[in-house]
Protein backbone atom coordinates (compact mmCIF):
# COMPACT_ATOMS: atom_id res chain seq x y z
CA UNK A 1 0.00 0.00 0.00
CA UNK A 2 1.18 3.50 -0.70
CA UNK A 3 -0.11 6.77 0.63
CA UNK A 4 -0.54 8.38 -2.76
CA UNK A 5 -3.81 10.31 -2.48
CA UNK A 6 -6.46 9.77 -5.11
CA UNK A 7 -6.61 12.63 -7.61
CA UNK A 8 -9.19 15.22 -6.64
CA UNK A 9 -12.58 14.52 -8.14
CA UNK A 10 -14.24 17.23 -10.18
CA UNK A 11 -17.56 18.17 -8.57
CA UNK A 12 -20.58 18.47 -10.83
CA UNK A 13 -21.17 22.20 -11.40
CA UNK A 14 -24.55 21.74 -9.71
CA UNK A 15 -23.51 19.45 -6.85
CA UNK A 16 -25.35 21.84 -4.49
CA UNK A 17 -28.65 21.08 -6.30
CA UNK A 18 -28.10 17.35 -5.98
CA UNK A 19 -27.27 17.60 -2.30
CA UNK A 20 -30.36 19.74 -1.67
CA UNK A 21 -32.46 17.06 -3.41
CA UNK A 22 -31.06 14.41 -1.06
CA UNK A 23 -28.93 12.63 -3.65
CA UNK A 24 -26.38 9.98 -2.79
CA UNK A 25 -23.16 11.28 -4.35
CA UNK A 26 -20.47 8.98 -5.74
CA UNK A 27 -17.13 9.34 -7.48
CA UNK A 28 -17.61 8.38 -11.14
CA UNK A 29 -14.99 8.76 -13.88
CA UNK A 30 -13.19 11.43 -11.87
CA UNK A 31 -16.37 13.37 -11.08
CA UNK A 32 -18.63 13.69 -8.06
CA UNK A 33 -22.07 12.87 -9.42
CA UNK A 34 -25.48 11.79 -8.07
CA UNK A 35 -26.07 8.02 -8.27
CA UNK A 36 -29.64 8.17 -6.95
CA UNK A 37 -32.06 10.56 -5.23
CA UNK A 38 -34.94 8.38 -4.03
CA UNK A 39 -34.62 4.84 -5.32
CA UNK A 40 -33.21 3.58 -8.60
CA UNK A 41 -36.37 1.63 -9.48
CA UNK A 42 -38.69 4.61 -8.90
CA UNK A 43 -36.41 6.87 -10.97
CA UNK A 44 -36.24 4.27 -13.73
CA UNK A 45 -40.03 3.93 -13.87
CA UNK A 46 -40.53 7.70 -13.90
CA UNK A 47 -38.43 7.94 -17.08
CA UNK A 48 -40.46 5.18 -18.76
CA UNK A 49 -43.85 6.64 -17.75
CA UNK A 50 -43.30 10.43 -17.54
CA UNK A 51 -39.80 11.92 -17.67
CA UNK A 52 -36.52 12.18 -15.81
CA UNK A 53 -33.95 14.96 -15.50
CA UNK A 54 -30.26 14.05 -15.73
CA UNK A 55 -27.14 16.09 -14.93
CA UNK A 56 -24.62 14.98 -17.57
CA UNK A 57 -22.10 17.74 -17.02
CA UNK A 58 -19.36 15.13 -16.69
CA UNK A 59 -19.53 14.25 -20.38
CA UNK A 60 -16.77 15.61 -22.66
CA UNK A 61 -17.64 18.16 -25.35
CA UNK A 62 -15.05 18.67 -28.10
CA UNK A 63 -15.67 21.21 -30.84
CA UNK A 64 -13.79 20.69 -34.12
CA UNK A 65 -13.89 23.61 -36.50
CA UNK A 66 -12.26 24.61 -39.77
CA UNK A 67 -12.52 24.12 -43.52
CA UNK A 68 -11.28 20.52 -43.15
CA UNK A 69 -13.21 19.68 -39.97
CA UNK A 70 -15.33 17.01 -41.65
CA UNK A 71 -12.42 15.40 -43.46
CA UNK A 72 -10.35 15.48 -40.28
CA UNK A 73 -13.05 13.64 -38.34
CA UNK A 74 -13.50 11.12 -41.16
CA UNK A 75 -9.79 10.30 -40.83
CA UNK A 76 -10.01 10.10 -37.04
CA UNK A 77 -13.24 8.12 -36.54
CA UNK A 78 -14.78 4.96 -38.01
CA UNK A 79 -17.87 6.87 -39.23
CA UNK A 80 -18.34 9.38 -42.05
CA UNK A 81 -19.11 12.77 -40.44
CA UNK A 82 -18.98 14.69 -43.78
CA UNK A 83 -22.08 12.71 -44.81
CA UNK A 84 -24.05 14.29 -41.94
CA UNK A 85 -26.40 17.12 -42.82
CA UNK A 86 -26.01 20.28 -40.75
CA UNK A 87 -28.19 19.88 -37.67
CA UNK A 88 -27.95 16.08 -37.57
CA UNK A 89 -26.03 13.66 -35.34
CA UNK A 90 -24.60 10.16 -35.56
CA UNK A 91 -23.41 7.46 -33.16
CA UNK A 92 -19.68 6.97 -33.72
CA UNK A 93 -16.58 5.32 -32.32
CA UNK A 94 -12.91 6.18 -32.24
CA UNK A 95 -10.64 3.15 -32.66
CA UNK A 96 -6.92 2.51 -32.45
CA UNK A 97 -4.80 1.04 -35.29
CA UNK A 98 -5.76 -2.49 -34.13
CA UNK A 99 -9.47 -1.71 -34.42
CA UNK A 100 -9.84 -1.63 -30.62
CA UNK A 101 -12.42 0.84 -29.33
CA UNK A 102 -10.99 3.93 -27.58
CA UNK A 103 -14.48 5.35 -26.94
CA UNK A 104 -17.96 5.61 -28.31
CA UNK A 105 -19.17 9.06 -29.22
CA UNK A 106 -21.99 11.17 -30.58
CA UNK A 107 -20.94 13.46 -33.44
CA UNK A 108 -23.15 16.50 -34.07
CA UNK A 109 -22.81 18.65 -37.19
CA UNK A 110 -23.39 22.20 -35.95
CA UNK A 111 -22.46 23.92 -39.23
CA UNK A 112 -20.74 23.33 -42.59
CA UNK A 113 -17.33 23.55 -40.92
CA UNK A 114 -18.22 23.00 -37.26
CA UNK A 115 -18.77 19.71 -35.42
CA UNK A 116 -19.22 18.75 -31.76
CA UNK A 117 -18.04 15.37 -30.49
CA UNK A 118 -19.44 14.18 -27.15
CA UNK A 119 -17.25 11.64 -25.35
CA UNK A 120 -17.69 9.61 -22.16
CA UNK A 121 -16.41 11.33 -19.02
CA UNK A 122 -13.97 8.51 -18.32
CA UNK A 123 -12.39 8.96 -21.75
CA UNK A 124 -12.81 12.68 -22.39
CA UNK A 125 -9.12 13.48 -21.96
CA UNK A 126 -7.93 10.46 -23.97
CA UNK A 127 -10.34 11.26 -26.82
CA UNK A 128 -9.41 14.94 -26.76
CA UNK A 129 -5.70 14.10 -27.00
CA UNK A 130 -6.21 11.46 -29.72
CA UNK A 131 -8.42 13.73 -31.80
CA UNK A 132 -6.00 16.65 -31.48
CA UNK A 133 -3.17 14.43 -32.72
CA UNK A 134 -5.20 12.94 -35.57
CA UNK A 135 -6.44 16.26 -36.97
CA UNK A 136 -3.02 17.91 -36.74
CA UNK A 137 -2.41 17.73 -40.51
CA UNK A 138 -5.81 19.23 -41.40
CA UNK A 139 -7.13 22.78 -41.52
CA UNK A 140 -9.14 22.26 -38.38
CA UNK A 141 -8.75 23.08 -34.70
CA UNK A 142 -10.03 21.32 -31.64
CA UNK A 143 -11.50 23.24 -28.72
CA UNK A 144 -12.01 21.06 -25.63
CA UNK A 145 -15.16 22.60 -24.11
CA UNK A 146 -15.68 19.82 -21.54
CA UNK A 147 -15.19 21.94 -18.43
CA UNK A 148 -16.86 24.99 -20.00
CA UNK A 149 -20.06 23.13 -20.86
CA UNK A 150 -23.00 22.10 -18.71
CA UNK A 151 -25.34 19.38 -19.98
CA UNK A 152 -28.83 18.60 -18.69
CA UNK A 153 -30.96 15.90 -20.31
CA UNK A 154 -34.69 15.39 -20.08
CA UNK A 155 -35.82 11.91 -21.15
CA UNK A 156 -39.19 10.22 -21.27
CA UNK A 157 -42.51 10.31 -23.09
CA UNK A 158 -43.46 13.69 -21.55
CA UNK A 159 -40.05 15.32 -22.11
CA UNK A 160 -41.06 17.34 -25.16
CA UNK A 161 -44.22 18.71 -23.56
CA UNK A 162 -42.28 19.68 -20.43
CA UNK A 163 -39.37 21.36 -22.23
CA UNK A 164 -41.32 23.17 -24.97
CA UNK A 165 -42.60 26.06 -22.79
CA UNK A 166 -38.97 26.89 -21.92
CA UNK A 167 -37.65 26.68 -25.48
CA UNK A 168 -37.48 29.30 -28.23
CA UNK A 169 -37.58 26.71 -30.99
CA UNK A 170 -40.23 24.19 -32.04
CA UNK A 171 -38.90 21.01 -30.45
CA UNK A 172 -41.04 18.87 -32.71
CA UNK A 173 -39.06 20.19 -35.66
CA UNK A 174 -35.85 18.69 -34.24
CA UNK A 175 -35.66 15.16 -35.62
CA UNK A 176 -34.42 12.15 -33.65
CA UNK A 177 -30.62 12.50 -33.73
CA UNK A 178 -30.96 16.17 -34.63
CA UNK A 179 -29.62 19.31 -32.96
CA UNK A 180 -30.61 22.99 -33.07
CA UNK A 181 -29.39 26.25 -31.61
CA UNK A 182 -31.93 28.08 -29.51
CA UNK A 183 -32.74 29.66 -26.19
CA UNK A 184 -33.86 27.56 -23.22
CA UNK A 185 -34.97 29.23 -19.98
CA UNK A 186 -33.48 32.46 -21.32
CA UNK A 187 -30.08 30.85 -21.95
CA UNK A 188 -28.30 30.38 -25.29
CA UNK A 189 -28.30 26.60 -25.76
CA UNK A 190 -27.76 23.69 -28.10
CA UNK A 191 -30.79 21.39 -28.01
CA UNK A 192 -30.21 17.83 -29.21
CA UNK A 193 -32.81 15.10 -29.59
CA UNK A 194 -30.52 12.37 -28.34
CA UNK A 195 -30.22 10.28 -25.19
CA UNK A 196 -29.20 7.08 -23.50
CA UNK A 197 -32.44 5.71 -22.07
CA UNK A 198 -34.44 4.25 -24.95
CA UNK A 199 -36.99 7.05 -24.60
CA UNK A 200 -37.64 10.17 -26.62
CA UNK A 201 -35.84 13.10 -25.07
CA UNK A 202 -33.59 16.11 -25.31
CA UNK A 203 -30.08 17.02 -24.22
CA UNK A 204 -29.48 20.72 -23.55
CA UNK A 205 -25.94 22.12 -23.64
CA UNK A 206 -25.26 25.51 -21.99
CA UNK A 207 -22.31 27.45 -20.57
CA UNK A 208 -21.22 25.64 -17.42
CA UNK A 209 -21.95 28.58 -15.10
CA UNK A 210 -25.60 28.53 -16.26
CA UNK A 211 -26.12 24.82 -15.54
CA UNK A 212 -27.91 25.51 -12.26
CA UNK A 213 -30.31 28.02 -13.80
CA UNK A 214 -31.14 25.52 -16.54
CA UNK A 215 -31.56 22.62 -14.10
CA UNK A 216 -33.86 24.63 -11.81
CA UNK A 217 -36.03 25.84 -14.69
CA UNK A 218 -36.39 22.38 -16.26
CA UNK A 219 -37.16 20.68 -12.95
CA UNK A 220 -39.78 23.34 -12.11
CA UNK A 221 -41.33 23.05 -15.58
CA UNK A 222 -41.99 19.32 -15.27
CA UNK A 223 -42.35 18.64 -11.56
CA UNK A 224 -46.17 18.82 -11.52
CA UNK A 225 -46.38 16.32 -14.39
CA UNK A 226 -44.11 13.74 -12.82
CA UNK A 227 -40.59 14.85 -13.76
CA UNK A 228 -38.04 13.53 -11.25
CA UNK A 229 -34.27 13.93 -11.03
CA UNK A 230 -32.52 10.71 -12.07
CA UNK A 231 -29.04 9.59 -11.07
CA UNK A 232 -26.38 7.44 -12.70
CA UNK A 233 -27.85 4.26 -11.18
CA UNK A 234 -31.08 4.42 -13.17
CA UNK A 235 -29.22 5.81 -16.18
CA UNK A 236 -27.38 2.47 -16.23
CA UNK A 237 -30.51 0.28 -15.93
CA UNK A 238 -32.32 2.39 -18.55
CA UNK A 239 -29.51 2.10 -21.11
CA UNK A 240 -29.17 -1.62 -20.43
CA UNK A 241 -32.87 -2.25 -21.11
CA UNK A 242 -32.44 -0.21 -24.30
CA UNK A 243 -29.54 -2.47 -25.34
CA UNK A 244 -27.09 0.43 -25.45
CA UNK A 245 -23.42 -0.40 -24.79
CA UNK A 246 -21.40 1.21 -21.99
CA UNK A 247 -17.71 1.90 -22.40
CA UNK A 248 -15.75 -0.17 -19.88
CA UNK A 249 -18.46 -2.85 -19.85
CA UNK A 250 -19.41 -3.77 -23.43
CA UNK A 251 -16.74 -1.68 -25.17
CA UNK A 252 -13.00 -1.33 -24.67
CA UNK A 253 -9.61 -1.47 -26.34
CA UNK A 254 -9.86 -5.28 -26.40
CA UNK A 255 -13.13 -5.23 -28.36
CA UNK A 256 -13.82 -4.12 -31.91
CA UNK A 257 -17.08 -2.75 -33.36
CA UNK A 258 -17.92 -6.00 -35.15
CA UNK A 259 -17.64 -8.06 -31.96
CA UNK A 260 -19.85 -5.47 -30.28
CA UNK A 261 -22.52 -6.17 -32.94
CA UNK A 262 -22.02 -2.60 -34.18
CA UNK A 263 -20.43 -3.39 -37.55
CA UNK A 264 -23.01 -1.14 -39.22
CA UNK A 265 -21.29 1.84 -37.55
CA UNK A 266 -18.02 1.18 -39.45
CA UNK A 267 -18.09 3.03 -42.78
CA UNK A 268 -15.52 1.07 -44.78
CA UNK A 269 -17.00 2.57 -47.95
CA UNK A 270 -15.94 6.11 -47.10
CA UNK A 271 -13.03 7.53 -49.10
CA UNK A 272 -9.55 7.80 -47.68
CA UNK A 273 -7.64 6.28 -44.81
CA UNK A 274 -8.81 6.34 -41.20
CA UNK A 275 -7.23 5.05 -38.03
CA UNK A 276 -8.02 1.35 -37.72
CA UNK A 277 -9.13 0.83 -41.34
CA UNK A 278 -6.75 -2.03 -42.18
CA UNK A 279 -7.54 -3.94 -38.99
CA UNK A 280 -11.31 -3.41 -39.33
CA UNK A 281 -11.28 -4.43 -43.01
CA UNK A 282 -9.62 -7.68 -41.98
CA UNK A 283 -12.21 -8.31 -39.23
CA UNK A 284 -14.99 -7.52 -41.70
CA UNK A 285 -13.53 -10.07 -44.14
CA UNK A 286 -12.62 -12.82 -41.68
CA UNK A 287 -15.57 -12.52 -39.31
CA UNK A 288 -15.50 -12.58 -35.52
CA UNK A 289 -15.16 -15.44 -33.05
CA UNK A 290 -17.34 -13.83 -30.36
CA UNK A 291 -20.27 -11.44 -30.36
CA UNK A 292 -22.13 -9.22 -27.95
CA UNK A 293 -25.65 -10.54 -27.32
CA UNK A 294 -28.61 -10.01 -25.04
CA UNK A 295 -29.44 -12.65 -22.44
CA UNK A 296 -32.53 -13.36 -20.39
CA UNK A 297 -32.02 -15.64 -17.40
CA UNK A 298 -34.39 -18.58 -17.42
CA UNK A 299 -33.63 -19.69 -13.86
CA UNK A 300 -33.46 -17.76 -10.59
CA UNK A 301 -30.49 -15.41 -10.36
CA UNK A 302 -29.01 -12.16 -11.62
CA UNK A 303 -26.03 -12.15 -13.99
CA UNK A 304 -23.49 -9.43 -13.23
CA UNK A 305 -20.53 -7.77 -14.94
CA UNK A 306 -17.63 -10.23 -15.07
CA UNK A 307 -19.55 -13.47 -14.46
CA UNK A 308 -18.41 -16.30 -16.79
CA UNK A 309 -20.57 -17.66 -19.61
CA UNK A 310 -20.49 -21.46 -19.78
CA UNK A 311 -21.02 -23.51 -22.92
CA UNK A 312 -21.18 -27.28 -22.32
CA UNK A 313 -19.95 -26.58 -18.80
CA UNK A 314 -16.74 -24.79 -19.85
CA UNK A 315 -15.99 -21.04 -19.68
CA UNK A 316 -16.63 -19.58 -23.14
CA UNK A 317 -17.55 -15.94 -22.64
CA UNK A 318 -18.26 -13.18 -20.16
CA UNK A 319 -21.15 -11.09 -18.90
CA UNK A 320 -20.52 -7.39 -19.54
CA UNK A 321 -23.59 -5.89 -17.80
CA UNK A 322 -26.52 -7.38 -15.95
CA UNK A 323 -29.34 -6.43 -13.63
CA UNK A 324 -32.92 -7.13 -12.72
CA UNK A 325 -34.89 -5.19 -15.36
CA UNK A 326 -37.30 -2.84 -13.58
CA UNK A 327 -39.57 -2.70 -16.66
CA UNK A 328 -39.64 -6.42 -17.45
CA UNK A 329 -39.34 -7.78 -13.89
CA UNK A 330 -36.79 -10.21 -15.31
CA UNK A 331 -33.02 -10.62 -15.03
CA UNK A 332 -31.33 -9.33 -18.20
CA UNK A 333 -27.71 -9.13 -19.28
CA UNK A 334 -25.40 -8.38 -22.14
CA UNK A 335 -22.54 -10.78 -22.74
CA UNK A 336 -19.85 -11.82 -25.18
CA UNK A 337 -20.49 -15.37 -26.38
CA UNK A 338 -18.87 -17.54 -29.08
CA UNK A 339 -20.33 -16.76 -32.53
CA UNK A 340 -21.81 -20.27 -32.66
CA UNK A 341 -23.91 -19.41 -29.59
CA UNK A 342 -24.91 -15.89 -30.69
CA UNK A 343 -28.22 -16.60 -32.43
CA UNK A 344 -31.43 -15.75 -30.54
CA UNK A 345 -32.98 -18.81 -28.96
CA UNK A 346 -29.63 -20.40 -28.10
CA UNK A 347 -29.35 -21.58 -24.49
CA UNK A 348 -26.14 -20.91 -22.55
CA UNK A 349 -25.35 -20.81 -18.83
CA UNK A 350 -24.12 -18.00 -16.61
CA UNK A 351 -21.91 -19.07 -13.73
CA UNK A 352 -23.33 -17.41 -10.62
CA UNK A 353 -21.47 -18.11 -7.36
CA UNK A 354 -20.07 -21.33 -8.77
CA UNK A 355 -23.33 -22.73 -10.14
CA UNK A 356 -24.61 -22.70 -13.75
CA UNK A 357 -27.84 -20.75 -14.32
CA UNK A 358 -29.68 -21.16 -17.63
CA UNK A 359 -29.91 -18.12 -19.91
CA UNK A 360 -31.37 -17.64 -23.37
CA UNK A 361 -29.85 -15.46 -26.10
CA UNK A 362 -32.46 -12.86 -27.08
CA UNK A 363 -32.53 -10.02 -29.63
CA UNK A 364 -31.55 -6.54 -28.43
CA UNK A 365 -32.97 -4.21 -27.26
CA UNK A 366 -34.79 -5.70 -24.27
CA UNK A 367 -37.09 -2.69 -24.21
CA UNK A 368 -38.45 -0.65 -27.12
CA UNK A 369 -40.61 2.36 -26.40
CA UNK A 370 -44.20 2.18 -27.61
CA UNK A 371 -44.51 3.76 -31.07
CA UNK B 1 -33.00 4.61 15.98
CA UNK B 2 -32.78 0.82 15.94
CA UNK B 3 -35.23 -1.46 17.79
CA UNK B 4 -34.13 -1.85 21.39
CA UNK B 5 -35.28 -5.47 21.81
CA UNK B 6 -32.99 -6.96 19.15
CA UNK B 7 -29.34 -7.98 19.09
CA UNK B 8 -27.01 -6.99 16.25
CA UNK B 9 -23.77 -7.75 14.41
CA UNK B 10 -21.27 -5.29 12.99
CA UNK B 11 -22.22 -6.80 9.57
CA UNK B 12 -25.63 -5.11 10.03
CA UNK B 13 -27.70 -8.18 10.79
CA UNK B 14 -30.26 -8.38 13.58
CA UNK B 15 -31.35 -11.28 15.78
CA UNK B 16 -34.65 -11.60 17.65
CA UNK B 17 -34.95 -14.34 20.30
CA UNK B 18 -38.30 -16.13 20.17
CA UNK B 19 -38.42 -19.02 22.66
CA UNK B 20 -35.65 -21.45 21.79
CA UNK B 21 -35.35 -20.13 18.24
CA UNK B 22 -34.07 -16.86 16.75
CA UNK B 23 -35.21 -14.81 13.75
CA UNK B 24 -32.53 -13.15 11.59
CA UNK B 25 -32.65 -10.25 9.14
CA UNK B 26 -30.66 -7.21 8.02
CA UNK B 27 -31.00 -3.78 9.57
CA UNK B 28 -32.71 -0.72 8.11
CA UNK B 29 -29.26 0.86 7.77
CA UNK B 30 -28.06 -2.08 5.67
CA UNK B 31 -31.21 -2.03 3.54
CA UNK B 32 -30.86 1.71 2.94
CA UNK B 33 -27.22 1.32 1.98
CA UNK B 34 -28.07 -1.44 -0.51
CA UNK B 35 -30.90 0.48 -2.14
CA UNK B 36 -33.76 -1.31 -3.90
CA UNK B 37 -33.41 -5.02 -3.10
CA UNK B 38 -34.34 -7.16 -6.11
CA UNK B 39 -33.11 -10.65 -5.17
CA UNK B 40 -32.56 -12.67 -2.00
CA UNK B 41 -31.02 -16.13 -1.89
CA UNK B 42 -31.48 -18.06 1.36
CA UNK B 43 -30.40 -21.54 2.53
CA UNK B 44 -32.69 -24.57 2.66
CA UNK B 45 -34.40 -25.60 5.87
CA UNK B 46 -32.26 -28.16 7.69
CA UNK B 47 -28.93 -26.63 6.77
CA UNK B 48 -26.45 -26.25 9.62
CA UNK B 49 -24.77 -22.83 9.79
CA UNK B 50 -21.67 -21.81 11.67
CA UNK B 51 -21.39 -18.29 13.07
CA UNK B 52 -19.88 -15.71 10.65
CA UNK B 53 -20.08 -17.92 7.53
CA UNK B 54 -21.94 -16.77 4.42
CA UNK B 55 -25.50 -18.11 4.42
CA UNK B 56 -26.91 -16.31 1.38
CA UNK B 57 -26.86 -13.18 -0.73
CA UNK B 58 -28.95 -10.06 -1.08
CA UNK B 59 -28.80 -8.17 -4.36
CA UNK B 60 -29.87 -4.62 -5.10
CA UNK B 61 -30.17 -3.12 -8.57
CA UNK B 62 -26.49 -2.21 -8.42
CA UNK B 63 -24.73 -4.60 -6.06
CA UNK B 64 -24.39 -8.11 -4.64
CA UNK B 65 -23.80 -8.50 -0.89
CA UNK B 66 -23.13 -11.62 1.16
CA UNK B 67 -25.21 -12.43 4.21
CA UNK B 68 -23.33 -13.70 7.27
CA UNK B 69 -24.76 -15.97 9.96
CA UNK B 70 -24.81 -13.93 13.19
CA UNK B 71 -24.70 -17.13 15.26
CA UNK B 72 -24.41 -20.86 14.56
CA UNK B 73 -27.46 -23.08 14.32
CA UNK B 74 -29.81 -25.13 12.20
CA UNK B 75 -32.07 -23.40 9.69
CA UNK B 76 -35.66 -24.15 10.71
CA UNK B 77 -37.31 -21.56 8.46
CA UNK B 78 -36.56 -19.20 5.57
CA UNK B 79 -38.76 -16.31 4.41
CA UNK B 80 -40.14 -17.58 1.09
CA UNK B 81 -42.06 -14.33 0.61
CA UNK B 82 -38.76 -12.65 -0.32
CA UNK B 83 -38.59 -14.70 -3.54
CA UNK B 84 -41.58 -12.87 -5.00
CA UNK B 85 -41.28 -9.67 -2.93
CA UNK B 86 -37.63 -8.91 -2.17
CA UNK B 87 -38.59 -5.25 -1.64
CA UNK B 88 -39.93 -6.25 1.80
CA UNK B 89 -36.29 -6.06 2.94
CA UNK B 90 -36.42 -2.30 2.25
CA UNK B 91 -39.95 -1.58 3.39
CA UNK B 92 -40.06 -3.68 6.58
CA UNK B 93 -36.58 -5.01 7.44
CA UNK B 94 -37.44 -5.88 11.07
CA UNK B 95 -40.84 -7.42 10.22
CA UNK B 96 -42.04 -8.92 6.94
CA UNK B 97 -38.50 -8.62 5.54
CA UNK B 98 -37.07 -11.19 7.97
CA UNK B 99 -34.81 -13.82 6.40
CA UNK B 100 -34.08 -16.86 8.56
CA UNK B 101 -35.34 -18.74 11.59
CA UNK B 102 -32.54 -20.62 13.38
CA UNK B 103 -32.30 -23.08 16.25
CA UNK B 104 -29.09 -21.88 17.93
CA UNK B 105 -26.33 -24.42 18.50
CA UNK B 106 -24.80 -22.37 21.32
CA UNK B 107 -26.94 -19.88 23.24
CA UNK B 108 -23.78 -18.16 24.48
CA UNK B 109 -23.25 -16.78 20.97
CA UNK B 110 -26.44 -14.72 21.35
CA UNK B 111 -25.26 -12.94 24.45
CA UNK B 112 -22.01 -12.06 22.65
CA UNK B 113 -23.93 -10.03 20.02
CA UNK B 114 -24.19 -6.24 20.14
CA UNK B 115 -27.06 -4.57 21.93
CA UNK B 116 -28.94 -1.69 20.31
CA UNK B 117 -26.74 1.00 21.81
CA UNK B 118 -23.53 -0.71 20.70
CA UNK B 119 -24.93 -1.23 17.20
CA UNK B 120 -25.95 2.42 16.92
CA UNK B 121 -22.35 3.24 17.75
CA UNK B 122 -21.19 1.00 14.87
CA UNK B 123 -23.52 2.80 12.46
CA UNK B 124 -22.47 6.23 13.74
CA UNK B 125 -18.80 5.39 13.21
CA UNK B 126 -19.55 4.27 9.66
Amino acid sequence: MTDTPAPMSQPSPILDRHEALGAKIVEFAGWLMPIQYGGIIDEHRAVRSAAGLFDLSHMGELVIEGPDAGAALAAALITDPPALAVGRAQYAQICNEDGGIIDDLIVYRLGETRFMVVANASNARVVSDALAARIAGFQAVLDDRSLATGLVAIQGPKSGAMLQPLASVDLGAIKYYGIAEGVVAGLPALIARTGYTGEDGYEVFVDVDKTGVLWDAMLAAGRADGLVPVGLGARDTLRLEAGMPLYGNELGLDTNPYEASLGRVVKLGKPGPFVGRAALEKVSRDGVSRRLVGLMLRERGIARHGYPILVDGAPAGIVTSGTQSPTLGQAIAMAYVPTAQADPGTMVAVEIRGAPVAAEVVPLPFYKRPA
Amino acid sequence: MVPGDLRYTSDHEWVRVEGDEVVVGITQFAADQLGDVVFVELPAVGKALKAHVTFGVVESVKAVSDLFAPIGGEVVGANDALTASPELVNSDPYGAGWMLRLRPSDAAEISALLDAAAYEQVVAEG
